[in-house]
């Protein structure tokens, strides 16, 4: 029940920063730097948080809740597929290339600097 | 309000994923991500399919649409995690599960969101004709 608490404020939050954070990065050009921007930030941060071996509620409230629903794929891949129908193409590889390798650099990033803490 | 309603829709999302990622433990175990997997291949579909179906009908308060799409499906798919997860694989060894799990949720998420998409489509079609 406590985890079940933890999650819920949690992803109240993160849901409500993901969306604050892509309405106030939307351009005109069609490129998904908002949801670019919270995923990395995100990516980041679970990193770091599993660097500092964090469990237990605090885990629950941040990796769980927080950054599980501050970042998201489903957009992501939306967003991709948008770009690629509207043959963005160049975009489309951009996008998706710099979610995946640097997202998974700064999970390391994260990770490295925990342990190091 | 609709702040509050996308914090609502991230409520139902994180708890949700949370089920779903702990069922998939006791049923696979912890050897492979399946359950991030699936719950992201999941959400794009639903994702896809949402996008194409609400849009341009007056079926769904605008609203409702960003809080249930933003809100619940952002929520219930993940990218953080499944960052850590690929690392973690790399970092244990598994370094095959590592590039399979890398490219099943890349061309998993194409394909389920364009399958969304378009049955949201067919969907859309097929009620507006009868």
């Amino acid at each position: 029940m406590k985890e079940i608490i933890f999650i819920s404020i949690g992803g109240f939050i993160g849901a409500i920063g993901r969306f604050v954070i892509s309405k106030s990065m939307h351009n005109n050009k069609g490129f998904p730097i908002g949801t670019l921007t919270v995923n990395l930030i995100g990516a980041f941060l679970l990193g770091l948080l599993f660097g500092l071996h964090v469990q237990g509620s605090l885990y629950s409230l941040l990796g769980i809740g927080f950054m599980g629903s501050f970042t998201t794929f489903s957009t992501l891949m939306l967003d991709a597929v948008k770009l690629n129908k509207e043959n963005k193409k160049k975009l489309y590889y951009i996008y998706l290339l710099s979610s995946y390798t640097i997202g998974i650099l700064l999970t390391l990033c994260g990770l490295w600097l925990g342990r190091k803490m | 309000m609709i702040y509050f309603l996308v914090g609502l829709g991230g409520i139902a999302g994180s708890l949700f994923r949370y089920l779903l990622s702990v069922m998939s433990v006791a049923i696979w175990g912890k050897e492979f991500p399946i359950g991030t997997l699936l719950i992201n291949v999941t959400g794009a579909f639903l994702l896809g399919f949402m996008t194409n179906y609400f849009v341009g009908s007056n079926k769904i308060h605008p609203y409702l649409n960003t809080a249930l799409t933003t809100g619940v499906i952002g929520s219930y798919t993940t990218f953080s995690t499944f960052c850590f997860e690929t690392v973690h694989l790399f970092e244990t060894g598994k370094i095959i599960f590592g590039v399979f799990y890398l490219f099943a949720s890349l061309l998993g998420g194409l394909f389920f969101v364009r399958a969304g998409m378009k049955l949201g489509e067919q969907v859309k079609s097929t009620r507006s004709v009868l």
